[in-house]
C-alpha cells in the first residue's frame, strides 16, 4: 500500500506574526526569517501514516510538501528524525494567503507524477486543515483532481479490517465521531489529531531519510502558487487585549459565590 | 441569484446554524433560492417556507440521510447546477465542510470556509475569515463565480418566521456509486459527554490540575472529581489545553475523560460560548486563541501574570482552583 501524506510548513505558533502587503498580496513580515515547523495536523497525518505502514509490511510513505526550498530543508532536518518517508518537494509559497485550489493543483500533479503509482492501492493523507490557511479545502480538491470520491475529514482513527476495508472515525458535531466503512483504497483522509503521540527522534531514521530528502529538494519542481482571484480588502491582527481585573487575597468562599452568581446570571 | 444549501438533521429539522446561514444570506439583499438535502426534506422546506426564497429545491432519499462525500457532493453539485447561482452559502457543518471544496472544483467555482462575516460592499459580497489559526483576520472578495462559502455560527441571529407550504421542487439525481457506508456514531454516554456546544459556559482546564499542589501532593483523583462534578452541576462544556490533553495521550493516567476532542487553542477547536472560565491554565499567548470566541471570560490561576489571564480574561482570581471549585460545586449543588 502507498500512503501519500500532503503537508507543508507553518510558522512556529509561538512567533508573533505581523501581516504586510507584498507585491502579490498579503504576506507575513520577515516570513523567510520566521522559524517554521511541520504543520501540526499534517504531522498527525504523517505519524498515522507511518504507524499504518509499519502494520502493513511492504507499504511505503511519501510526504508531498510544497514550500520554499530553503525552508523545507530546514524543517525536514527535524521531521526526518521522526518516521521513514520519501519526500516529494515542491518549491513554492507555503503562505496562508495562497489559494487552496492552486496548492491542490500542484500537489495533485506531483502525486500523479509518482512513477508507477497504483492509485487503487493508495491512501492520500493530510491535515483536515492547515495552521496557515486554515481552510480545510486543499485535500478535497486534491481528491477530486485524482478522481477519488471516497473522502473523509476530521479523521481520528483508521483501521484496516480483515477484509481490507477501511473503518474510519471522523469528527462531527457535538463531540461525536461518525463511523464509516470504505470497501478499499483509494481514499482521501484529512486527519484531525489522531491518537498517536509525536514519535521520538531516531537518528538512524533521520540518516536514511536524508539520503532521499536532499536529492528531492535539489530537484524540487517550481510551483508558483498565488492568491488566485482573491482580492484582499484588509488583513489585520485582532485586538483582543482586555482590561483584566485582578482579584487577590480573597477567600475561596467569596470567589465561589461571585462565580456562581456569574454562571447563573 | 444566490443559493443557500442546507441539509436536514437526523430528525428532519434544520439546525440553528442552518437558520443562521439563512438569515445571513437573506441580509445580503439579493434574490435567493434554497436547496435542501436529506432523507426527508418536506417538513424542513415547509418550516422556512416564508423566508422569501424564490424557489425551494430538494434532493431527497435515504441515500442522502447519511453524511457521505460521494452522495453529498453529487447532491450539492446538482442543486448548484439547477440554480446557476453567483453565490452559494452553506452552514459550516462537518457535512458541508467535507464536500464543499470538491464541489467548487467540479463546477469551476471557488470556495472559502470558516467564514465569520459576510456583507455587501460596493455591490459585491465580501467575506471575513481568520488565517494562521485565529492570529489574523482578513476581509476579502473573489471574482470567480460561483463563489461557495461555508458560514460559521454567530454571523447572524437564526431566522425566525412562520412555517408554510414551500411547494419544493424535487431535483432528480442518479445516486452515485459510493464505496462508503456510514455504520454509526460513537459518543460518550449522555451523562459522560463533556463537549456541549450549546452550553452557555466553556470550562477550560489546564495542566495545573495535575501538578503538585501547595502541600506538595499531586491530587489527580480530586481534580477529576471536582471537574466532573462541576460539569454535571453547571452543564458546561469542557475544554482543555494542549499540554493537559497530551499528557493523557502519552499514556499518563491524568484525567481519563479528556481527549483531543476537548482541546482548544492553536491545534484544537475554537468553540463559541457566552462565557468561559479557565482554571489552572498556563501558556503563551498564541495558545489562548482557544477562547477567542468566548464572550465573558474569567480565570482562576495562582499565577497573576499567566498568558491565559492577563489581557485575555475580564476577571482573574489569583487563587487555588481546588479550593474555589470545591466551594463552587457546593453552591451549585444547593
Amino acid at each position: 500500500m502507498n500512503i501519500i501524506v500532503c503537508g507543508s510548513l507553518v510558522p512556529d505558533p509561538l512567533q508573533t506574526l505581523e501581516p504586510i502587503t507584498g507585491p502579490t498580496g498579503p504576506a507575513l513580515k520577515n516570513e523567510m526569517m520566521l522559524p517554521s515547523w511541520l504543520d501540526p495536523w499534517a504531522g498527525h497525518a504523517l505519524y498515522e501514516a507511518s504507524n499504518l505502514a509499519a502494520k502493513n509490511p511492504g507499504s511505503k510513505v511519501y510526504l508531498v510538501s510544497l514550500g520554499p526550498k530553503a525552508k523545507l530543508q530546514q524543517v525536514m532536518m527535524t521531521v526526518a528524525q521522526k518516521v521513514p518517508f520519501e519526500l516529494i518537494a515542491l518549491d513554492g509559497s507555503a503562505g496562508g494567503f495562497t489559494d487552496a485550489a492552486e496548492t491542490a493543483a500542484a500537489i495533485a500533479e506531483a502525486i500523479s507524477a509518482i512513477p508507477g503509482l497504483d492509485l487503487n492501492n493508495t491512501l492520500i493523507f493530510g491535515g483536515w486543515e492547515s495552521a496557515s490557511r486554515g481552510a480545510g479545502a486543499t485535500m478535497q480538491i486534491v481528491g477530486e483532481r485524482l478522481g477519488i470520491t471516497d473522502q473523509f475529514e476530521g479523521v481520528d482513527s483508521l483501521e484496516i479490517q480483515a477484509d481490507g476495508s477501511l473503518k474510519i472515525m471522523e469528527r462531527v458535531e457535538g463531540g461525536k465521531h461518525q463511523i464509516s466503512v470504505c470497501t478499499a483504497p483509494p481514499a482521501v483522509l484529512g486527519w484531525a489529531t489522531g491518537n498517536l503521540p509525536e514519535p521520538r527522534n531516531n537518528p538512524q531514521v533521520g540518516m536514511a531519510n536524508m539520503r532521499g530528502i536532499m536529492p528531492s529538494l535539489q530537484k524540487a519542481k517550481p510551483s508558483p502558487v498565488t492568491t488566485g482571484d482573491i482580492a484582499f480588502a484588509s488583513v489585520s491582527l485582532p485586538s483582543q487585549t482586555r482590561t483584566t481585573q485582578v482579584v487577590k487575597d480573597v477567600p475561596p468562599d467569596q470567589i465561589a459565590a461571585e462565580l456562581v452568581a456569574w454562571i447563573r446570571g | 441569484m444566490n443559493l443557500i444549501l442546507l441539509h436536514t438533521e437526523a430528525d428532519g429539522t434544520l439546525s440553528k446554524l442552518s437558520l443562521e446561514t439563512l438569515a445571513a444570506t437573506i441580509a445580503l439583499g439579493a434574490p435567493f433560492s434554497v436547496g435542501i438535502v436529506g432523507e426527508n426534506t418536506a417538513s424542513a422546506a415547509d418550516s422556512i417556507a416564508t423566508c422569501g426564497a424564490g424557489k425551494f429545491l430538494t434532493i431527497t432519499g435515504p441515500e442522502f440521510g447519511q453524511a457521505r462525500y460521494a452522495t453529498d457532493a453529487a447532491a450539492a453539485e446538482a442543486l448548484i447546477r439547477a440554480v446557476g447561482p453567483d453565490l452559494v452559502t452553506t452552514p459550516a457543518t462537518s457535512r458541508w465542510n467535507r464536500v464543499l471544496p470538491g464541489v467548487a472544483h467540479r463546477i469551476g467555482g471557488k470556495v472559502d470556509s470558516h467564514v465569520t462575516g459576510l456583507v455587501m460592499a460596493d455591490g459585491k459580497p465580501q467575506a471575513t475569515r481568520w488565517f494562521y489559526r485565529q492570529r489574523m483576520e482578513a476581509v476579502f472578495s473573489r471574482s470567480t463565480r460561483p463563489w461557495l462559502l461555508a458560514l460559521e455560527g454567530g454571523i447572524a441571529a437564526a431566522w425566525t418566521g412562520a412555517a408554510g407550504t414551500a411547494n419544493a421542487e424535487a431535483v432528480s439525481l442518479t445516486v452515485p456509486v459510493s464505496r462508503t457506508s456510514v455504520i454509526g456514531f460513537e459518543a460518550p454516554a449522555a451523562d459522560q459527554q463533556t463537549i456541549r456546544p450549546d452550553a452557555d459556559l466553556l470550562f477550560v482546564t489546564g495542566a495545573g490540575w495535575t501538578k503538585k499542589q501547595s502541600d506538595g501532593l499531586v491530587k489527580t483523583a480530586e481534580a477529576e472529581t471536582l471537574i466532573l462534578d462541576f460539569l454535571r452541576l453547571s452543564r458546561s462544556s469542557l475544554g482543555s489545553t494542549k499540554s493537559l490533553v497530551d499528557l493523557g495521550g502519552e499514556g499518563v493516567a491524568v484525567l481519563p475523560f479528556l481527549s483531543h476532542m476537548n482541546q482548544v487553542g492553536q491545534t484544537g477547536s475554537t468553540p463559541r460560548h457566552a462565557k468561559g472560565l479557565s482554571t489552572c491554565c498556563h501558556g503563551e499567548e498564541p495558545h489562548t486563541v482557544g477562547w477567542r470566541f468566548i464572550g465573558e471570560r474569567r480565570a482562576i490561576s495562582l499565577d497573576a501574570n499567566c498568558g491565559w489571564s492577563r489581557g485575555k480574561a475580564d476577571i482573574l482570581y489569583v487563587a487555588d482552583a481546588f479550593a474555589v471549585m470545591e466551594k463552587v460545586n457546593v453552591l451549585l449543588g444547593r
